[in-house]
């Protein structure tokens, strides 16, 4: 591959165009040699100290800030060993050697397409015979296919529905079922539908937002309970919870990318990526003053999706 | 841009050919001698003696069975090019060495389930919650394994430092034109090769189940949904149904710990083994030419040299390891799917994306009943891309610049004033998204409305990109106009080192370069080959 290079030593004969690189080198002068060994002989053997220091640490019980700090003393004062050696004590340095042409001579890529072609031929000769093999190695192929299905089961309408169904009870993440008056004005609290606690794609957030003006859409009046408006808590944009209240404007910010929305109007997007409204969840006062949901989300939640109408 | 090169390349002709001529003609010369004694010149580095020293006869029994002294002499005697910046590929290199070890560590105490179990280990504060056992397991590699947490820590600092040396490489190769004929191939590999990084550190953050990377995953499931067509069924492939399911975490660990690193393996060894064979390219200068290369010897200098590298390179990674906290996830806690921090940023390499999800305008595309998500334009069009450019540059350069010639010596980027100046504005464009990533962390740092800081990144984006375009082009057309950098301008000759080791002034007539510049003539026909454009 390379090119013949003379033996070590000659190297001042065998680089004529850099010379100087080796006239400076320490090894021609013993007694700088010998203070660069010396110098690479200290720094190993503080590599020495210190990994035997480290393994002592470790055998006492160890200590993350003192193992990270040994081992890279150890291992920083090797590796300056290594740089003192080449840089003094190493012979010769700078060589000169031809690159070679990687390109292949014609002879040699025709012998090779002739090679091919001898094992080619018999096929293209059989076109019949080569779409056969065409069809069998795609039946094959896509029958192979077929088991990356059972990776997960099909989408088919899941990403449109929730857990919430008519009266599903309003719970706390602890099961805690949530009353009428239990949260004050400007508080927020995040609930599931009673028994789907775990259900991601089911989590609502219930705003208090007491006697302030509501811009109510045509179709969802009476979805609110005496100042008690809920909203789905996943974000539409990429799906983070929207979990921040900003009393003060009634907005409610997604921590992920600052999607903010306007709770007091539908929770419309008023800034950051998010394009679509949060989806209401239209309440309804059950029994003891329990607040449950009148129906599920009346449109998907959360993010869109190629078959989100 | 249109025909620079060819120009610059007959330009640079003479040059090229002078060179070798002093180069070559030694070493044939001595072709002879070192012929007398390949094999024991091979195995030790005294050649001549007839006492075959104990590496000696290991090697002969190796070779009286595979017969590789010839390979093993060649090996030895490879010539690798000097400069500091050929050693960023080298640091990626180590870095994934020490990922391999620290990973293998880290395999024998993680546990990949989603399993919920209740928290008592050794960390009180968490005393009694509940979590999954991966996030468990990584409580114990923290807090109860020895010498656990600093392994963790070095097996996450090693991969962001992992990814910086790649990105960084991947700019040495684009600016200094390395990319060019005959090395396209060893390009897509190395962009794939940081395709496979980015891929597996993304798997690896999101191991532990903590709810930073909990967050991450429930956003990179919201970007699979928005891919047209297929998003939604390949969503649920892929987390095994609705997120948050059951087996994210089981699927990533082994796409983190044998997918992928086996892939970054293989098409490393390639990546490798293409440098091997093309041999390094390298600056011009002194003793340089195309048809030469001009270097240390593998054995034992640049052994000992990278020996050194790899030691500098663990030695800072274990030192952050041990120092500089990371990824504290009992800080972060178990993942809730209703909960979420603000201030959540995902590793360094993936903040572009992140900051490309919160500059986009709130723009989806919904007609006849079908949805193009807003995520779809940053999250996926975006890097589609990004990395679609990346792959086609040398082809897309090669059809632009009519370059078809071999090189095996580098421009400097001022002798591509184009080139230079739309990779600079490239850089600049994912700067600002990097930082666009990390609004809600500055506008609390620095008192800034959210608000104004996104309009103020989108207004970077805009417009800064082609400013700094600019400005580059007209900096290095009017550097190359100069003929010097204007701090290299000789006021009255220059200093120059001889042989002996003395010093002499030569005269100004070189106006700034050295005599063996060969970059010269290549400057100045690029200069005038553009003039017209």
């Amino acid at each position: 591959m390379t090119a013949p290079t003379p033996p070590h030593g000659d190297s001042s004969r065998a680089a004529p165009v850099d010379p100087p690189a080796d006239a400076f080198r320490l090894q021609d002068r013993p007694a700088a040699a010998r203070f660069a060994e010396r110098r690479i002989a200290i720094y190993w053997g503080i590599t020495t100290v210190a990994a035997l220091i480290l393994a002592g640490v470790y055998l006492a019980g160890g200590q993350p800030q003192v193992e990270g700090l040994l081992l890279m003393i150890a291992l920083g004062s090797l590796g300056l060993g290594f740089v003192v050696f080449a840089r003094d004590l190493l012979p010769g340095s700078e060589q000169t050697a031809p690159r070679d042409e990687h390109r292949s001579t014609e002879a040699q890529r025709d012998a090779a397409d002739e090679s091919f072609e001898r094992g080619e031929q018999p096929f293209v000769r059989r076109s019949f015979l080569l779409r056969m093999l065409g069809l069998a190695g795609g039946a094959l192929g896509l029958a192979a296919l077929f088991p990356i299905n059972s990776l997960g089961p099909h989408p088919g309408d899941t990403l449109a529905h929730t857990s919430w169904r008519k009266g599903s009870r309003l719970v706390t993440a602890d099961n805690t079922p949530v009353k009428v008056g239990d949260l004050e004005v400007n508080g927020v609290l995040t609930v599931f539908p009673e028994g789907a606690t775990s259900d991601a794609d089911s989590q609502t957030i219930l705003i208090n937002v007491g006697d302030a003006a509501q811009k109510v859409r045509p179709g969802r009046e009476g979805w609110s309970v005496d100042g008690l408006v809920a909203y789905s808590k996943v974000c539409t944009h990429a799906g983070c919870p929207v979990g921040l209240y900003r009393s003060t404007s009634h907005q409610l910010l997604c921590p992920c990318h600052q999607s903010t929305f306007d709770v007091l109007d539908g929770c419309k997007p008023v800034f950051g990526p998010a394009a679509r409204s949060l989806p209401q969840l239209a309440l309804m006062v059950g029994q003891d003053d329990y607040l449950e949901a009148q129906h599920d989300y009346s449109e998907p939640v959360g993010p869109g999706y190629w078959n989100r109408p | 841009m249109s025909d620079d090169t060819p120009a610059s390349a007959s330009a640079a002709e003479p040059a090229a050919a002078a060179e070798p001529a002093a180069a070559v003609e030694p070493a044939s010369a001595l072709e002879p001698a070192s012929a007398v004694e390949p094999a024991s010149a091979s195995e030790e580095k005294k050649p001549a003696r007839k006492k075959v020293t104990r590496a000696g006869q290991a090697g002969r029994w190796v070779d009286d069975r595979l017969g590789v002294s010839k390979f093993t002499q060649s090996a030895l005697d490879k010539i690798f090019p000097d400069h500091w910046s050929f050693m960023l590929g080298e640091v990626a290199l180590y870095c994934f060495v020490i990922l391999v070890i620290t990973g293998a560590y880290l395999t024998f105490f993680f546990s990949p389930s989603e399993a919920q179990v209740i928290y008592h280990g050794a960390y009180k504060p968490l005393d009694g919650l509940p979590m999954s056992a991966a996030f468990n397991s990584v409580m114990n590699i923290s807090f109860q394994v020895r010498a656990g947490l600093v392994m963790r820590q070095m097996h996450h600092w090693a991969a962001l430092v992992f990814l910086a040396a790649i990105v960084v490489h991947l700019c040495r190769i684009f600016f200094t034109g390395a990319f060019r004929r005959p090395r396209e191939i060893n390009w897509i590999i190395g962009v794939t090769l940081l395709l496979l990084a980015m891929a597996n550190g993304f798997t690896g953050y999101s191991l532990p189940d903590d709810l930073l990377s909990g967050t991450g995953l429930r956003i990179a499931y919201s970007i699979v949904l928005s891919i047209p067509f297929i998003g939604s069924w390949l969503g649920f492939l892929f987390f095994g149904g609705k997120f948050p399911g059951t087996d994210t975490i089981q699927r990533f660990f082994i796409i983190h710990v044998l997918f992928v690193p086996a892939l970054i393996a293989i098409v490393l060894t390639a990546h490798l083994s293409i440098v091997w064979h093309q041999k390094h390219t390298d600056f011009p200068g002194p003793g340089k030419s195309e048809d030469t290369i001009h270097g240390s010897r593998l054995w034992p200098q640049y052994a000992i040299k990278s020996t050194a590298l790899f030691c500098f390179t663990a030695s800072v990674i274990a030192g952050l390891g041990g120092l500089a906290q990371i990824n504290p996830i009992w800080i972060y806690g178990p993942y809730q799917p209703a909960a979420v921090s603000s201030g959540s940023q995902p590793d360094w390499y993936i903040g572009w994306l992140e900051g490309a999800l919160r500059v986009m305008p709130p723009f989806e595309i919904r007609e006849f009943h079908h949805t193009i998500p807003n995520p779809f334009f940053p999250g996926v069009l975006l890097p589609g891309i990004t990395f679609g450019l990346l792959f086609a540059w040398p082809f897309l350069e090669q059809h632009f610049t009519k370059d078809q010639d071999r090189h095996n010596l580098l421009d400097r980027p001022r002798d591509r004033p184009l080139r230079t100046a739309l990779g600079v504005s490239t850089i600049t464009f994912y700067v600002i998204l990097f930082l666009a990533g990390g609004t809600d962390v500055l506008a609390s740092s620095f008192g800034l409305s959210i608000q104004a800081l996104v309009h103020l990144f989108q207004t970077m984006l805009l417009l800064l990109p082609p400013l700094f375009c600019f400005l580059t082009w007209r900096i290095l057309k009017e550097l190359s106009r100069q003929k010097a950098h204007p701090i290299q301008q000789p006021v009255g000759g220059r200093l120059v080192r001889t042989a002996t080791g003395g010093y002499e002034t030569e005269g100004g007539e070189h106006n700034g370069h050295g005599p063996h510049d060969n970059a010269e003539p290549a400057g100045a026909a690029v200069d005038e080959a553009l003039e017209p454009t």
